[in-house]
This record gives structure tokens, sequence and C-alpha cells, in this order.
């Protein structure tokens, strides 16, 4: 009985924490201004502007994070333990440490900046730039979901699909990609989730510019600086547009699967 | 390791909350270099002071402020910053303790190939400056539309040089780096931010005093300072000749008449 009721206080209080910064932010602004704000152009400049970087992002992050996933899930190799950790590495840099990591490397005048330049792309100060700082920052939070959910599923799945005569290439689309679906749909969303809440290394590397470059929580810093009440807006906006997306991911056809997701890790 | 690790955050602990004479000072981010020798020279006078400096735009101190921040002095880079603090009630009597001016900075490689103010305006030149809430970035706008007006530069100036701004950043010193690092063409920031103190690394363009903005700083004690002997020392440090020899050496101005 009173391990019961420590365990609901304990869980209450944490609740609470979470909540109560959320509910300030809605206090303190009206649906009318809410509304008002929507309609200023850098507003939804700015809001579109997140909802397409980090898209892209997300599906960069799945295109290319798949494959590492599979080998980690699947493979032994020596440096194993150094590509794990540095795919986790950008989970703990602080993100403007990125940005500056970022800006040395691929900056014009950076590292790989003399190739690039070469090849005619410039990456500071343009949209592109926005979705390599979140396709950096946000990459682990998939990897490390989509691995757990690969290295999940029992070899003998796959390796009854080879005895049936099904070539390697059938066995990772039909048999192992489904049975990890979940896993690597909650990976894509946790991804998708950081690309959008991405701040400290686009405004680095990217720089901050209405409609080029100033995504929704860049907006948000910017109304900050004059504007209390354009800022609590903002960021009002932002937490309704996740949390619509988090709600829709779980509640599509597929959804019940990202819920099971994490379940299955909560259980591993 | 372990026990020593215990002994060094218990110190901490004890540092926060015992009677120390913490002094907090919020200044403009130009003023970085300038108030941490005038911080270290407090300290040499007074070993019992520390001086802990938050270094930030003007208006973001200023928010920072009048939505609760603890704080003993604010020094700000321009009199809208202070008012908005000083309408909040919390100080009263700004007084200027200093000015600024505006330099045109480029890279040391100079990747636009930009020889003079003219060249701001050609397509393609990425110009970075701070924000319009920015101090710094609002008197960058005044200058591109000062330069507009001066004779010899192309009528549609001021709308050529802003088309040409790739980034509005949070802070001046935000500007310096995106120049420093190559990235950006030109940047528009104060003398005392590419000082020789404060790094250099960067060519500048001097901007003609009749285009030029003469930024004034307006420095006050908050009422509501636990440190006021301590504060106002500080203040007085910053007026003392001393003091202005400091702000001279970090390419400030004096507050009456130029040197």
């Amino acid at each position: 009985m009173l391990v019961r009721a420590a365990l609901s206080l304990a869980a209450a209080t944490l609740l609470c924490f979470l909540a109560l910064p959320i509910i300030s932010l809605f206090v303190r602004v009206s649906p009318a201004t809410l509304w008002g704000r929507l309609g200023q152009p850098v507003v939804r400049q700015a809001l579109w502007l997140s909802l397409g970087t980090s898209a892209a992002a997300t599906l960069l992050v799945v295109l290319f994070g798949l494959p590492v996933a599979y080998l980690l899930a699947t493979r032994e190799f020596r440096a194993k333990r150094v590509v794990q950790t540095l795919v986790e590495l950008p989970i703990v840099l602080p993100p403007t440490a990125a940005g500056v990591g970022l800006l040395l490397a691929f900056g014009r005048a950076g590292l790989a900046g003399g190739v690039l330049t070469a090849v005619g792309i410039e990456l500071p100060f343009t949209t592109l730039a926005v979705v390599v700082a979140q396709v950096f920052v946000a990459t682990p939070f998939f990897i490390s979901s989509a691995t757990a959910g690969l290295a999940a599923v029992e070899r003998r799945y796959t390796d009854a699909a080879a005895t049936l005569g099904a070539t390697p290439a059938f066995g990772f689309f039909r048999v192992l990609l489904p049975m990890a679906l979940p896993a690597i749909l909650a990976g894509a969303a946790m991804s998708w989730a950081r690309a959008l809440g991405e701040f400290g290394a686009t405004i680095t590397f990217a720089g901050n510019l209405p409609g080029r470059t100033q995504t929704m929580p860049l907006a948000v810093y910017t109304a900050l600086q004059n504007d209390l009440s354009a800022a609590v807006a903002l960021s009002v906006l932002l937490v309704i547009l996740s949390f619509t997306i988090l709600l829709g991911l779980r509640f599509a056809p597929w959804g019940a699967a990202v819920g099971g997701a994490s379940a299955r890790l909560r259980g591993r | 390791m372990r026990r020593a690790l215990w002994a060094l955050f218990v110190l901490s602990l004890a540092r926060a909350h015992g009677p120390d004479r913490t002094l907090t000072v919020f200044a403009a981010a130009s003023l970085t270099e300038a108030f941490t020798e005038l911080g270290d020279s407090l300290r040499a006078h007074d070993p019992g002071v520390v001086v802990q400096f938050n270094f930030a735009g003007s208006q973001l101190l200023a928010l920072q402020l009048i939505e609760g921040a603890e704080a003993d002095v604010f020094a700000a880079a321009d009199a809208r910053s202070m008012q908005a603090v000083a309408d909040s009630g919390l100080v009263d009597d700004p007084i200027p303790f200093a000015r600024n001016r505006l330099v045109v900075i480029l890279p040391a490689t100079n990747p636009g190939r930009i020889a003079a103010l003219r060249d701001l305006a050609r397509p393609g030149v990425k110009i970075v400056l701070a924000g319009d809430a920015v101090p710094a970035g609002r008197y960058a706008r005044a200058v591109v539309a000062n330069l507009g007006q001066s004779t010899g530069f192309p009528p549609a100036y001021e709308h050529r040089v802003l088309a040409n701004v790739v980034s509005e950043e949070e802070n001046v010193r935000a500007v310096v780096a995106k120049v420093r690092l190559g990235e950006a063409d030109a940047g528009i920031v104060y003398a005392s931010d590419v000082s020789a103190a404060a790094g250099g690394g960067v060519r500048t363009l001097v901007i003609p005093d009749a285009a030029n903005v003469l930024a004034t700083y307006p420095i006050a004690v908050l009422h509501r300072s636990t440190h006021q002997a301590a504060a106002r020392a500080f203040v007085a440090l910053v007026f003392s000749p001393a003091g202005q020899r400091v702000l001279a050496r970090h390419e400030l101005l004096p507050i009456a008449g130029r040197p």
C-alpha cells in the first residue's frame, strides 16, 4: 500500500514537472493571438520551413541510417564499439559545438569546404545547411532504435527463409524489415522530433534568416529578443504541431506498432 | 578520487550559499574584453569580490532582468534596452559611460573581394548582421541607410546591401565569429569587437564619420542588488580615469568628446 502511494507520488511529481512548463505556455496566450500570429508571413514561413526541413532530414536519416543499423545489428567486426560510440556522439555533444564542427568541416573555409566549393556547393546560410544540421543531431536516435529492433529479430527466421531458397535481399525486405518495422518507425519518429526541435547547430551552421534558415525554434528565439508574447505564441504553435504529429503517428494504421516498439524496447 | 570530488561538490555548495560577495554584471556582448579587464582590476583592489559577467545582446539581458534574473549592474549597448529595464522600475538614472563606432569587417582572406563600402551592394556578397532587435543590428542598418544617402553611393544601395544579408545573428559577437571563420564575406560590428585585445583576425573597413552611428552605452546599479556597495564600486571604476583608459584601449570612446 505504502509502496503504491510512493510510486504514484513519484509519477505524479514527474508528470507535473513535465506538464507545467507546457501549461504555462498555454496560459499566457489567447487563442485569438495564436490565430493572429499564424497569419503573419514570418511565422508561416518558419512553420513550413520547419516541416519541410525536418521531413527531409528524417528521410535522409532513414535512408543512410538503415544500412548502418543493419550492419551494427547483424555483423560482428573489430571496430564495432568505436562505430557505435561515434554514432551516439551527437546525443551528448552540445548542439552549438556540433554547429561549430559542421562549419569547420563543411563551411566554405572548412576541411571539406574546398571540395564542396569545387562542385558548386556552398552550404552555410542555406536551407540545405539546416537539413544537414538536423541530420547530424537526429541520426543517433534512429540508429539506436533501428539497431535494437533489427537485433531483436531472431536469426532463425532469416535462416529459415534462406533454407527455403530466399535471396538475402528477399530475406531482408520480406522477413527482417517487416519484423523490425515498429522499432524502425519509432526511431524515425524520434529522429523527426529531434530535427524539429533543433536549434543550436542550426543557428551556428546555417545562420538565421526568415524564409531561408529560420525554423520555428529559431523564430521563437528571435521573437524572444524583443517580444515575449510573440515567443510564447510561437512556442505554443510548435507544441501543438509536435503533439499532433506524434499523436497522429501513434494512431496511424501502423501507429500501434510505434507504441508497441517502444513497449518492446522498454521490455528489453 | 571520489572523496575529492565530493569535497569539491560540498565546497561549491558552500560557496553558492555562503555570504559571499559575488558581483553579477549583465553587460552588452561588445563589452566582453573591456569589462573582463575591469572585473580583474576590481578584484585586484578588493580580493574579496568575485565579479561574474553575463555577456549577451543587450535586448536579451533586458528581457532576462525584467523576467527576474538576479544581477547587480546592467551595462547596455543602447538606451532602448536600458529604458525597458527602467520602465519596469528596476533601475533609476542610468548614466552613459562610453560610446562605440561601427566598422565593416571582412575575413582576413577577403573571399568576397571587397575593397570599398560600395562593394557591399554587389550581388552575391554574403553579409551577416545582428538581428534588428539587437542594438548592433539596429545601428548597422542605420549605417547602411546613411551610406545610401551619401554622395558616391548608388540610389538602391541600402536595398541591395540588405538583400545580401544571409543571416541575422542574436548578438554582435556571433557576427564576428561568422566573419572570422571566413563563412561570411562581410559584417558590421562595433570597433571594440575587433580591437587588438578582442583578437583581431579580420580586416576592417572604416565607415566615414558622417555616415557612422555612435552607440552610447548606459550603466546602472539595480535596485534589487544585494551588493549595493560593491556594485557602486564597479560603476565608479568604470568612470575613473583608470577605467576610462581600459575602455579606450578596447576602442571604446569616452563619453565627453572624442579623443
